[in-house]
């Protein structure tokens, strides 16, 4: 019964987000004949890649009712460390290795403390946001590193053959393949469901709830450190504050994904309607003249709706059950 | 060809004489010219733009301020694609990264967009010129002249700068040490380059301890508006008020109340209005195809008269404006 309703629940909240983007479509064709000309489709999708690197572990991250909110340092001092590693004369396929290599350490080093400490990821990832941005700035104080070899920047800015489709944007589609088949079809997607939504329960029906969540940590350092890769690429510029601040689009376009900040509850298929939905809407916006200040207050709207709508509708739905069973206690007396 | 582009001009320039009126030689009408701050709302950049407004007005063009709201390497980056979409005909662009928007600048290029940087350059393949406020050189070296005849000629004096890594602060302390060493400044003596970072307390505070640290200390120069209002601020309550020299860059309305009640004499910067003024001119010829940028070739820019092209695309505003209790108030910026 309780699972119907939660299905019904999340489907109509995925339903909702689609009719969101066909509306956020129509809106940008309405104003600008530009919107869905190839160049622009592009910029688009360019435009949010280390956003959805980052927000696909995320969300299976908040799913298990934890949260990291070091990926945009692990992706900043991706950058750094991938300049640094450069300019010691290492090749770049071994300055890859190498970086994502960090990333992963870093999820690590964030995991085991939140599990070996038993504390809130809240609380560490705050502080490594910190730690992380200070090892970045620290590697490369306020330098840019710009000289990447061309044949690598070039995969940064160009598009698959003609089309609209930006090289760096495979990376997020067999990212999004993965990560959804991963929460959505195998047992360990099923525990983190299961650890979202009573931890306790989890661990008595034979979860590895720590284990899990070391992965969990390390999925998302391996995927900021690729964040970080691939946003050096685009900009041909490794720099100390690269990123700075996606954390919160990230967790945004998750939340607004449908995916409960209490864990337990959410779909990849709605962050992926989430993140397209606010890439057409800055794009359309923007393409508009709209000023920034504007998109910023749009974007937490829309993350302001995603939390008060369902949370309104189980409020009504509460009220309503607390109402019947008044009634029915006033009439058993 | 070329003749025959000469007699097609000639038409053109003198219809454009004949009109007499304070548009440049040849500047075409509507066209659409768009600046690109570093960050909207940031003063000195509002004052630019402004200025960059007004010179668009002038001369008949559509004219616009689009930018990000914070400052990192790739902000800028969306809109430099939005403004390629909307087919604009030139962008006037201060960057926040030397580096990272060079590609999409070349985008825009390829498609017949003239691109100026000002305040801030890009690496030189990403525009065509670049409106620079005053060369560093004589910012330095000015700074030192007017030092000397604010302290008579000798005593030390220590300077406040922004943080140590700022490439502007740092290249003009250069300078300044380097007019030290001329014979007439044989009595004037640096003590010590404090940095407040930019920050307004931490400013206040490296003032309180240079005064503490040096006994002798005659005078203070911050080459920074943070760093000259945060000093004056803390003279202006302290007993050396009057007899202590504190100068530098700032903006008049910033040190207006400092000037008039005496804390300090004079302090000078360049006129970021007329920064933006000069790089809408410079866009516009461009765009209009008078110049290409090369080294040598002369444009009229309104009320700033004729500029020529320096050494690798830069066109440089002039010497920096001394501000003291005679000509303060003709400024308001």
């Amino acid at each position: 019964m309780a699972t119907t309703q939660k299905l019904n629940l999340r489907f109509s909240w995925e339903a909702m987000l689609c009719v969101v983007l066909v509306m956020s479509l129509g809106l940008g064709r309405g104003l600008s004949a530009e919107f869905l000309g190839t160049a622009n489709v592009s910029n688009l999708l360019a435009d949010f890649t280390e956003i959805a690197l980052m927000a696909l572990p995320m969300t299976l991250i908040i799913v298990a009712a934890e949260i990291d909110l070091s990926v945009a340092s692990v992706m900043g001092m991706s950058s750094a460390l991938m300049g640094v590693l450069w300019h010691m004369g290492l090749s770049m396929p071994l300055v890859v290795v190498l970086v994502l290599a960090a990333g992963i350490l870093a999820g690590l080093f964030n995991g085991l403390v939140i599990v070996r400490l038993g504390l809130p990821s809240l609380a560490i990832t705050i502080g490594t946001l910190a730690m992380f941005r200070g090892f970045s700035y620290l590697l490369l104080g306020d330098q840019a590193i710009a000289d990447f070899p061309a044949s690598w920047t070039t995969f940064g800015i160009s598009t698959v053959g003609d089309s609209f489709l930006p090289q760096p944007f495979i990376l997020v589609i067999i990212a999004a393949v993965g990560f959804t088949v991963l929460l959505q079809s195998t047992a360990f997607g099923r525990s983190l469901y299961a650890i979202g939504s009573n931890q306790t329960a989890a661990h008595f029906s034979g979860i590895d709830v720590a284990r899990t969540k070391i992965k969990l940590f390390v999925m998302s350092g391996f995927m900021s450190a690729l964040a970080g890769i691939i946003y050096t690429l685009r900009f041909s510029s490794a720099r100390g504050d690269n990123g700075e601040g996606f954390e919160l689009s990230v967790v945004a376009a998750v939340l607004f994904g449908g995916v409960s900040i209490f864990g337990g509850k959410g779909s990849l298929v709605g962050v992926l309607l989430s993140l397209l939905i606010i890439g057409v809407l800055k794009n359309a916006l923007t393409l508009y003249d709209v000023s920034s200040e504007v998109l910023t207050i749009v974007t937490g709207l829309l993350l302001l709706s995603s939390v008060l709508v369902p949370n309104m509708a189980e409020r009504l739905r509460a009220a309503r059950i607390k109402r019947v069973m008044a009634a029915k206690a006033v009439a058993a007396r | 060809m070329h003749r025959n582009i000469k007699l097609l001009a000639m038409p053109v320039l003198l219809a454009a004489l004949l009109s007499a009126t304070a548009m440049g030689a040849g500047i075409k009408k509507d066209l659409k010219i768009a600046f690109l701050p570093k960050q909207i709302n940031n003063p000195y950049e509002v004052i630019a733009d402004n200025g960059g407004l007004e010179a668009i007005k002038e001369m008949g063009g559509v004219g616009k301020v689009v930018g990000p709201s914070d400052a990192g390497a790739s902000s800028q980056v969306s809109y430099i694609n939005t403004l390629i979409t909307q087919k604009q005909n030139a962008i006037v662009i201060a960057a926040n990264d030397a580096n990272a928007v060079v590609p999409y600048l070349k985008k825009a290029q390829a498609q017949g967009i003239k691109v100026v940087t000002f305040d801030s350059d890009t690496a030189p393949e990403g525009r065509a010129l670049f409106i620079n406020q005053a060369d560093s050189e004589s910012i330095g070296r000015g700074q030192i002249q007017l030092l000397s005849k604010l302290i008579g000629g000798e005593g030390e004096f220590a300077v406040l700068s922004a943080t140590p890594n700022a490439t502007n602060q740092n290249t003009w302390i250069k300078w300044m040490e380097e007019e030290l060493k001329k014979p007439e400044y044989a009595k004037i003596k640096l003590v010590k380059v404090a940095y407040g970072n930019d920050d307004d307390q931490k400013s206040f505070v490296e003032t309180q301890g240079l005064l503490q640290a040096y006994p002798n200390l005659k005078a203070i120069v911050a080459p920074t508006t943070v760093g000259i209002s945060a000093a004056a601020r803390y003279i202006s309550t302290s007993p050396k008020k009057g007899t202590f020299v504190v100068t530098g860059l700032g903006t008049p309305n910033q040190m207006r109340a400092f000037v008039k009640n005496g804390t300090v004499k004079a302090f000078q910067l360049w006129d970021p209005g007329a920064l933006g003024y000069l790089a809408a001119y410079a866009a516009a010829n461009l765009a209009s195809g008078n110049i290409t940028g090369k080294e040598g070739e002369t444009f009229e820019a309104g009320k700033l008269g004729k500029r020529t092209v320096g050494k690798s695309g830069e066109v440089i505003l002039g010497p920096p404006t001394t501000f003291d209790a005679s000509n303060i108030d003709n400024f308001n910026f």
